[in-house]
């Protein structure tokens, strides 16, 4: 495999985390009106650590990741990145403190190339500047080189080489997820947020996924998982937090999780005694 | 070829690229972000007032007047434009692309409403003339007076469009495709849509009042009724035309429509019976509104589209065919 950490700064940030939990979220609260999509929700992320979160539909899982992630903004609680408070900074701010996320319905920029969309993650870009782009064009063409150079590995990274001067429109839905996996390690995050990464996936291509999930996590990513597929769970996360109603409803490890009962029962509801009907 | 004739295209050449100009200014802001302005005469107007104000001599009673040269009286058009940009983005950017449109004509129309009534700025309904133009002293020479103008604005025009093509290649651009493809994952990805949109609006409302003072100045004399939203559609049509997105597309668009224009008058005029030219000369809207649409139905795209991108089309024409619009996002009302 290449080598995609150009400079191992995901590694660096996590392995730098100290004592803290790399990602911590604690009392979170949102609500829609009546509805409290999440409450009081809180969960700690490790440095290198997959966790796994789990729930049944409308248990506010992807509410959870949104407010993680600052496309909505918390009612109460407190979100903290390396020990820094973030719940009030912008989603555009989050990525470049080193928090990435992935879509559940993957929002690749269809009309752009494969290689131009891995791009444009790239953090702190001098060219980003109007002014900056005449003022210091050697140091803008230097900094492209090297994004060039690096978005090639990551693409090569999740096996779409042989599509990178395609338009992203061409992609199947597995490979749009794979996109997104290059998309965000583009911008070098401590932790991702990945949101259903198996949802729509033909098995072969679910492998792959899996597999770069593992190394993306070798080079020091933690990973903050949503998923369904017990069996991709089962595989990544050394533990697993279930929701249910906004709330934790049960943590631990995957053998714990799926011998609990309060468990089986928010997937399928009360489980009646043997002989009752 | 005759030199009367040839002055003539030259003439004809340089207020296409000083619509040209404009249309540039257009495509910043719609072509590569998606920002719908439907304002662009106010934006002109700005510029080409406040570069005569800068360049023409005193008159009494009237603000400005301050006889300076011609090339500050453009820097002054490109930052007045700019700023007055800057601050309509800041307040309307994050409206919904039909919600800017109305937002942005009405600011035009009161643009044009304070240029008509500021008398003691802007001279009122009379205008401002004895603007200077470049290259005056042949005015009496038509055909070299017609070339160094034409020269001047060809050289505008393409240092203009080499400084957008760098910028359209450069992170910046990038960033600004990726927006108007998907406003939500690129905010994810650690970008500002708010901020790019606002200095690509700023930057496009620049380009236009450059393009207002460059006309202002080739014509010597300006009026509000020149800022009607007649210019606003003719600049929309000569991008749709040439192609959004793209330009090379853009000017393009602004030669030919500008040539259907010149042409329709003529046609008039030659047609039209001595007591009618008035009214006839409105089949020159006519014409153009024609064109408009056949490009619209037969290529969308435009005559050079935008390489490597999907199609777009405007707000309206999603509604009415029914299909999903390209420009995404969580633009909010």
């Amino acid at each position: 495999m290449q080598s995609v950490g150009s400079n191992g700064e995901g590694t660096a940030r996590a392995a730098n985390s100290g004592p803290f939990p790399v990602l911590s979220a604690t009392g979170v609260s949102r609500r829609f009106g009546g509805n409290r999509a999440v409450d009081g929700m809180s969960l700690d992320l490790h440095a290198g650590e997959i966790v796994g979160l789990i729930g049944p539909n409308g248990a506010g899982k992807t509410t959870f990741f949104s407010l993680i992630a600052g496309s909505l903004k918390p009612d109460a609680g407190e979100i903290r990145l390396k020990g820094e408070r973030i719940e009030r900074q912008p989603a555009a701010r989050r990525l470049s403190m080193g928090l990435g996320r992935t879509f559940q319905i993957p929002r690749p920029f269809a009309g752009m190339s494969i290689l131009d969309n891995v791009m444009a993650a790239a953090q702190n870009q001098t060219g980003e500047s109007i002014l900056r782009n005449f003022l210091q064009p050697g140091r803008v063409r230097a900094e492209e080189r090297a994004a060039r150079e690096r978005a090639k590995a990551l693409i090569d990274f999740v096996t779409l080489g042989h599509l990178v001067d395609q338009p992203a429109r061409v992609l199947s839905g597995g490979q749009r997820k794979l996109l997104e996996l290059a998309r965000v390690m583009m911008a070098e995050p401590a932790v991702i947020l990945l949101d259903e990464p198996a949802a729509g996936v033909n098995p072969a291509l679910l492998d792959v996924i899996i597999d770069r999930i593992v190394e993306i996590n070798r080079m020091g990513v933690s990973i903050l998982l949503i998923e369904h597929n017990m069996d991709m769970i089962a595989r990544l996360c050394g533990r697993i937090v279930v929701m249910a109603s906004g709330r934790e409803l049960a943590a631990g490890t995957p053998a714990q999780i799926m011998a609990n009962r309060e468990v089986t029962e928010a997937y399928l509801g009360e489980v009646l005694p043997e002989g009752s009907t | 070829m005759s030199l009367e004739l040839l002055a003539y295209c030259a003439f004809f050449l340089t207020v296409a690229l000083t619509y040209a100009v404009i249309v540039l200014g257009l495509n910043v802001q719609w072509g590569q972000t998606g920002l719908f302005n439907v304002g662009v005469a106010g934006f002109v107007a700005v510029g080409a007032y406040a570069s005569a104000l800068l360049t023409s001599p005193p008159v009494e009673g009237r603000l400005g007047g301050f006889e300076l040269p011609i090339v500050i009286g453009w820097l002054g058009a490109f930052v007045a434009s700019g700023v007055l940009s800057a601050l309509i983005g800041w307040m309307t950017i994050r409206l919904r692309a039909d919600y800017l449109a109305i937002s942005t004509f009405g600011i035009a129309v009161t643009i044009q409403l304070a240029v008509l009534n500021l008398e003691g700025v802007t001279g009122g309904p009379f205008g401002i003339s004895l603007i200077p133009r470049p290259f005056g002293e042949l005015a009496g020479q038509s055909l070299a007076f017609s070339l160094a103008n034409l020269a001047l604005l060809v050289a505008v025009v393409f240092g203009l469009y080499l400084m957008l093509q760098h910028l359209a290649r450069s992170p910046w651009g990038r960033v600004l495709r990726a927006i108007r493809e998907d406003e939500v994952a690129a905010e994810a990805l650690g970008k500002s849509p708010r901020r790019f949109r606002i200095e690509a609006f700023a930057l496009g409302g620049a380009i236009m009042g450059l393009g207002g003072a460059a006309q202002a100045h080739f014509i010597g004399f300006i009026a509000p009724e020149n800022y009607l939203p007649m210019l606003t559609f003719q600049v929309w049509a000569m991008l749709i035309v040439g192609g959004s997105g793209n330009n090379r597309g853009a000017i393009l668009g602004a030669l030919l429509v500008w040539a259907l224009w010149a042409a329709s008058s003529a046609v008039v005029e030659a047609l039209a019976p001595a007591g009618e030219q008035a009214r006839a000369a409105s089949l020159q809207t006519v014409i153009i509104g024609v064109a408009l649409c056949a490009i619209l139905l037969f290529r969308p795209q435009g005559l050079l589209p935008e390489p490597g991108s999907a199609r777009r089309r405007l707000p309206f024409l999603h509604r009415w065919r029914g299909t999903p619009a390209a420009t995404t996002g969580s633009e909010r009302t």
